[in-house]
């Protein structure tokens, strides 16, 4: 299954064990040992889906683990990407916290975006392996832009549940973001879509992501296509 | 040197705290004379203060404030989307690879190299968290800055005139203008990467915050 697939998966998803699913296919996909995502709703209530064992989970609760978690402290009130390297494991608590998480199989290596939504809400998207930190870091760098994008998918999905609302199937694109992508979907290069609209290629790089925004899309092909299958555009 | 402060966790530097807040007053409605709220502090803030954004602050030698830039990611309330979306040509700039960036402010009499500071912390920013572009609110200074940097702002649109004029322009930290800007402020990538871990990693400063999920 590629990345698309599963992001589309993501968006039609109707139920939490639907992102349950997800989660399990986004670890197939990148081979790595855990993929987990949780929030806490406007008026406070906690859901999460995730690869983690139903033993860690158990083990966390019982523990309380949740009142010292370096992560959770570390990404609390921020809204930038957080390695868990980064964070403080200086006190013996979290030290045998990490010890236990890692006996439980969590892995040694974290990535946790952070994402502050309306009204309160607030949640965090994981991704944790069992590798060395070069290894890692390489792994960081060739994904994080993917996985900033898939965390918000899921925000979006949470939000939508929370309201109860489905989002509306075709986002709202402004004219210039139209006229932008249809040029791209006629095979126009940046440089000849941004000429014809009169803007800098800069400019039009920056409507151009604000359009894969808010068509929920990986990547501009994938935007491109995405909008001509609403029928947003037509070539 | 440069101090990456959320709003937040500004209560822990009081001194910078106050004499920021009291620097963008001297700046915004004194210099630039821009229809901006002063407390009877002498403080300018707004409601996007209110939102816990990351401050990008210069920190004199005598622990003051020598300049800095706000941030704010565009998932959420950001001051171009909710007010200056006629210069966009009715765009919202919503991404969560984008941050906007406002409140660009120099202390009077700040060092020549604390502007420079000032783009080297969010050319940090942009190549640590990963971010492809940003959005910000420019005065007619501050564009000549960025190009003095070798940093092309491509500005979008402007409003109101002379001093009081506004443009909302994009820009990105290109790889050309690292040397550059590090040359100006008179350090090496790796004290400015020792900064920004200073101020991100807790085994410099241990955070003070409370659980989220309970």
């Amino acid at each position: 299954m590629t990345l698309q697939d599963i992001i589309e998966r993501l968006q039609r998803a109707k139920a939490l064990e639907d992102l349950q699913t997800i989660t399990e296919e986004l670890r197939e996909h990148y081979a790595t040992t855990h993929i987990v995502y949780h929030w806490v709703n406007s008026i406070g209530e906690r859901f999460g889906a995730g690869t983690y064992s139903t033993d860690w989970v158990d083990r966390y609760l019982e523990k309380d683990y949740l009142r010292m978690d370096p992560v959770i402290f570390g990404c609390f009130q921020r809204f930038h990407p957080v390695d868990w390297k980064q964070l403080d494991w200086s006190t013996k608590a979290a030290r045998s916290f990490l010890k236990d998480a890692i006996s439980f199989g969590v892995g040694n290596q974290g990535y946790t975006i952070p994402i502050r939504g309306p009204n309160g809400q607030f949640a965090l998207f994981t991704v944790s392996h069992t590798t060395t930190d070069e290894a890692w870091e390489g792994f960081i760098q060739a994904n994080a832009h993917d996985f900033m994008i898939i965390a918000h998918e899921f925000n979006k999905k949470a939000l939508e549940f929370e309201t109860g609302t489905e989002v509306v199937s075709v986002p709202a694109l402004s004219p210039r973001e139209l006229t932008a992508m249809s040029y791209l979907a006629k095979g126009f290069s940046r440089a000849q879509a941004a000429d014809e609209l009169k803007i800098s290629e800069h400019t039009l790089r920056v409507y151009i992501e604000a359009a894969r925004h808010k068509l929920g899309a990986l990547n501009t092909t994938h935007a491109v296509a995405r909008a001509l299958s609403c029928g947003l555009i037509v070539v | 040197m440069l101090r990456y402060v959320y709003g937040h966790d500004l209560q822990h530097f009081p001194l910078l705290r106050d004499t920021m807040f009291r620097d963008r007053a001297d700046q915004f409605l004194t210099r630039l004379g821009w229809a901006v709220r002063v407390n009877a502090a002498g403080e300018e803030r707004d409601e996007y203060d209110d939102l816990n954004p990351l401050y990008l602050i210069w920190q004199n030698e005598d622990g003051r404030h020598g300049g800095s830039m706000r941030f704010l990611p565009t998932i959420g309330q950001t001051m171009v989307n909710d007010h200056f979306r006629h210069l966009t040509d009715g765009v919202r700039i919503e991404s969560p690879l984008i941050w906007e960036c406002t409140r660009f402010c120099l202390a009077p009499g700040a060092e020549r190299r604390v502007s420079a500071g000032l783009v080297l912390g969010a050319g940090e920013i942009m190549a640590n968290f990963h971010l492809k572009h940003f959005v910000g609110v420019f005065d007619p200074r501050m564009e000549r800055i960025y190009r003095l940097m070798g940093l092309e702002p491509d500005v979008l649109g402007r409003s109101g005139e002379g001093r009081d004029r506004i443009g909302v322009g994009l820009w990105e930290m290109q790889e050309a203008a690292w040397p550059h800007t590090l040359a100006r402020v008179g350090i090496s990538r790796d004290t400015s990467l020792d900064w920004f871990r200073q101020s991100f990693s807790a085994s410099d400063s241990k955070r003070l915050c409370e659980p989220a999920l309970t």
